[in-house]
């Protein structure tokens, strides 16, 4: 029944010996004292602890001579297993196939800040490279202890360190520490998360030098998905394990007042667990526990319908109390330039929530035995859900182990950090381990939301028609109503269900570009979320948060300016945007496309079927990306097929192209789904997005025929994220692309076709 | 109440005891303990529990277990394996299709059956073929470029 390892059979130790005898090989000439303090130095065979300042946390080399590498991020399908394979490989001079990349397990790595913010390579595959350099220089001065050859005499080829002048003085990493733990203490920033910083001695490669990073290796984890080998976090089970499901109010806020466990006495080992809003359902079977589920009577509380009609949604953000306000950018003053402009062009763009919407709902399975707290999750941050666990179940932290395995879909905080908690709070009331998966309607409807907003933007233009000022100011729901992980029991709903105090942060964000005018001030602003507690629109990460949304409104105004001014959209870009590697990229998607330079709209097109092009561009933390869309529309129906993209993206560094051009290629589907489709419905209620009827997304049907990418590489420069910058000017290329074909400027996502059809009338 | 009814899973005969308005996709995962297909929606809507029914493809999450009858069973499992893969396998590992990979069976079940009947489809009959199908992470791409890829493979 079982395919999982046994979590005793899965440490450390067991990794590192691989089934092979410890070796620990005394050779060459040097004193045995030497060679035992050099060992004891560098190599123990007991474990040094889990923590950041350790070099056996990230990098092991095991008796076999392969690696293992300890990843405190994770994978979630863009192949960021092959690129820290890689990183690890080029560091360590061994061959990219004998390391083995262990992922988000909090047994056997520390707190990297998981999946998160597009960092890791950026953040994470630094930590690895700075790991697996400071090992490389480790075992080389073994390696020149043991062989009486002093370091710089000394090269690796494939894991074997030899001595340039003669090769039959040689030593493997293998016969070095093979099998035993790095005993190397590392320069620890003190910090845990995406800013974990711990560099050792040693300096990692010239780019110069780089044989591995760089190269399209392709995923190993592809063919087990394919021949369904691979277990997702649905398919773990565990000796005992019963089922569960949750039961969520109709009316949000709502909470149970009576439940009749009677009701459910035909069901065989049904279970209920109710604590405040907290309501759930456990059965020895999966269908039984769904079945549970829906029969179980409950009188809910009378709540107050807590949610404005949807039509009003964005007059209701209007008119909201700020809660915070935040300048993110001004130089010169604005407000003085306004009042000299000669013209004012102003707009306002609107978008709204929308949901993960993951491929299946999520799911957890918890296991309490002997004291032990043992999840499974799909979630993207493992180490703050391990914090989350212990705090909802009141365990001391190291009690507790979270092991994340690929989730049904992941693209920020979903439901699957909840669906931990709630599958915790279920073990432990039932005492036997828990698989619990959310049904389509909770994943959908259920799930913390992207959030919606408005964006105002406006420019003044001298009597010369030049820019002299530009505002920008976003107003919307946080997106951290909600923080960015389950790692407190105040940002879950199983915490909010069951009464903690609630603590709403306050963040957005403002556009990430480089024009540079006189006069400039981009502003956001926050407002209360409409339900405090327990809300399906509670409000969090997702992917690229806030950025699709800032973006579509920033580079759709960039466009109205230039074509209120006539001129051609990336002629009057480059006019204002300042950074090389912004221009290089504009220019590079341009030259690909190959751009016509005219204002938009065109103005040769007449019937229902017309064309149009339209570019966007947006930097992210170190990342620049200029998406230039081709789309056709049929006026008659209001069916917009976004034909073809081309993109032209500088990460710095890449470590593997074709993983790059694959992790694109999503981005810029995903972002055409949630430009064309997506928008979460809501009555006074509830939310009513509950399926993929009602919380449509992209067909294949719909898919774009062509995304060609265009990848500018900077050896120099470090690497930056890939994982969301590429979604951020999709909305907005596709909504200067309208314009241009029909001379209608579309400012409220998603165009739909009632909507695109509405608007061309 | 439940009834007893035997199942033939990619060639192996099972026999479980259940409620015939059993989803026959609990049968497959929780009875027999296999691990795929998956649960996406139970609303046939999305297409991560595909199954083969004599070689049709059938949404396990709606198809009830009674319904199944003498109907042999194939899973992607039984689909082809890493020594003999089937044609369309081949070509997704060659285009490195799956980012999550949880909607894999609908697309490799359904695209199975397709070509299988349709020998040299056009790009827009493959389209069609698939449309409805889900696939969150976008992958829609290298998903149509693998399905063309293997359409010429068994041409």
């Amino acid at each position: 029944m079982t395919k999982f390892e046994q979590s005793s059979a899965f440490t450390r130790r067991s990794i590192l010996l691989g089934g092979g005898a410890l070796v620990v090989s005394v050779g060459g000439a040097v004193s045995l004292d030497t060679l035992l303090s050099i060992q004891t130095a560098f190599a123990q065979g007991a474990k040094p602890p889990l923590t950041p300042d350790q070099l056996s946390s990230y990098i092991a080399v095991n008796a076999d001579g392969t690696v293992s590498a300890f990843f405190g991020k994770m994978d979630m399908g863009h192949g960021l297993v092959v690129a820290i394979g890689q990183i690890v490989a080029e560091e360590l001079d061994v061959p990219f196939k004998s390391v083995k990349v262990f992922m988000g397990d909090t047994a056997n790595s520390v707190n990297q800040g998981g999946a998160s913010g597009s960092t890791g390579i950026q953040n994470g595959g630094k930590q690895m490279r700075m790991a697996a350099a400071e090992a490389r220089r480790v075992l080389v001065e073994m390696a020149a202890s043991q062989l009486s050859v002093p370091a710089d005499k000394l090269s690796i080829i494939d894991g074997v360190v030899s001595a340039n002048n003669d090769k039959s003085k040689r030593i493997s990493y293998a016969h070095l520490i093979g099998g035993k733990y790095f005993n190397v203490q590392l320069d620890w920033n003190k910090q845990y998360g995406n800013p974990l910083y711990a560099p050792g001695k040693a300096q990692p490669k010239n780019p110069s030098e780089h044989k591995i990073v760089g190269q399209p290796i392709k995923r190993e984890d592809v063919a087990p998905k394919v021949f369904a080998q691979e277990d997702f976090v649905t398919d773990i089970k565990v000796p005992g394990m019963v089922h569960g499901r949750m039961i969520r109010p109709a009316v949000a806020g709502a909470v149970p007042v009576k439940v009749d466990e009677g009701s459910l006495k035909d069901i065989p080992g049904a279970k209920v667990v109710w604590d405040k809003g907290f309501l759930g359902v456990v059965a020895d079977k999966e269908w039984d526990a769904i079945q549970a589920a829906q029969k179980l009577k409950v009188e809910w509380s009378q709540a107050d319908a807590p949610f404005p009609e949807q039509a009003s949604l964005y007059d209701h953000i209007r008119k909201a109390t700020v809660r915070k306000r935040e300048v993110g950018k001004e130089n010169g003053n604005v407000d003085d330039a306004f009042k000299v402009a000669a013209r004012v062009i102003d707009s306002e763009y609107e978008w709204p929530f929308q949901s993960h919407a993951c491929m299946g709902p999520a799911c957890a399975l918890v296991e309490i035995k002997d004291g032990l707290v043992t999840c499974w999750s799909g979630t993207q941050k493992s180490h703050f859900v391990q914090e989350g666990l212990a705090l909802t179940l009141d365990v001391p932290l190291d009690k507790v182990r979270v092991i994340w395995k690929t989730g049904p879909g992941s693209y920020g905080r979903s439901d699957a950090d909840d669906c931990a908690m709630d599958a915790a709070i279920l073990a432990r009331a039932v005492g036997k381990p828990v698989r619990l998966q959310y049904m389509r309607e909770q994943g959908t409807g259920w799930d913390p939301k992207g959030p919606a907003s408005i964006h105002k933007a406006r420019a003044a233009i001298d009597t010369a028609g030049k820019v002299i000022a530009y505002e920008f100011t976003s107003k919307g729901f946080s997106r951290i109503d909600v923080n960015t992980n389950g790692g407190k029991p105040h940002d879950t709903l199983a915490g909010q269900m069951r009464g903690v105090e609630l603590k709403s942060g306050d963040g957005f964000g403002v556009p990430a570009e480089s024009y540079a005018f006189d006069h400039k001030r981009l502003v956001w602003e926050t407002i209360p979320p409409l339900l405090d507690r327990s809300s399906p629109l509670r409000s969090a990460h997702l992917r690229d948060p806030v950025g699709p949304q800032i973006h579509f409104a920033s580079e759709s105004f960039i466009d109205e300016v230039a074509a209120a001014l006539k001129a051609d959209p990336i002629e009057f870009r480059l006019r204002h945007i300042k950074e090389p590697r912004d221009v290089a990229v504009i220019k590079a998607a341009a030259e690909s496309a190959k751009w016509e330079t005219r204002p938009s709209p065109r103005r040769d097109q007449s019937g229902n079927k017309v064309s149009g092009r339209g570019i966007a561009y947006a930097q992210r933390n170190g990342t620049r990306v200029a998406v230039i869309a081709e789309v056709d529309i049929d006026r008659s129906t209001g069916k917009i097929w976004a034909r073809k993209f081309t993109v032209a993206h500088d990460c710095g560094q890449i470590i593997n192209p074709d993983g790059l051009v694959k992790c694109i290629e999503g981005n810029v589907v995903q972002g055409v789904s949630r430009t064309l489709w997506e928008e979460v419905t809501f009555d006074r209620k509830a939310v009513t997005s509950v399926d993929w009827l009602t919380y449509p997304i992209l067909d294949i049907t719909e898919t774009p025929g062509e995304v060609n990418v265009v990848l500018i590489n900077h050896p120099e420069i470090a690497p930056s994220g890939a994982g969301e910058p590429s979604i951020r000017p999709v909305a907005a290329a596709i909504a200067n692309a309208i314009f241009d074909a029909t001379g209608v400027r579309i400012r409220r996502v998603p165009f739909s076709p009632d909507r695109v059809k509405s608007a061309l009338s | 109440m439940t009834q007893q009814f035997t199942l033939t899973v990619n060639g192996s005969s099972h026999t479980i005891t259940a409620d015939p308005d059993m989803p026959l996709l609990y049968a497959l995962r929780d009875n027999l303990g296999l691990s795929n297909p998956h649960f996406g929606c139970g609303l046939a809507q999305c297409g991560a529990c595909t199954v083969h029914l004599d070689g049709q493809p059938a949404r396990s999450c709606i198809t009830t277990v009674s319904s199944v009858g003498d109907a042999k069973i194939t899973t992607l499992a039984g689909l082809g394996t890493p020594e003999k893969p089937h044609p369309l396998q081949t070509a997704y590992i060659e285009e490195q299709v799956p980012q999550c990979g949880y909607c894999i069976n609908g697309w490799l079940m359904t695209a199975a059956a397709f070509l299988r009947d349709k020998k040299k489809p056009t790009e827009a009959e493959i389209k069609d073929a698939l449309s409805g199908l889900k696939c969150r992470c976008g992958t829609h791409i290298s998903i149509l470029k693998a399905v063309k890829r293997a359409a010429e493979m068994t041409g």
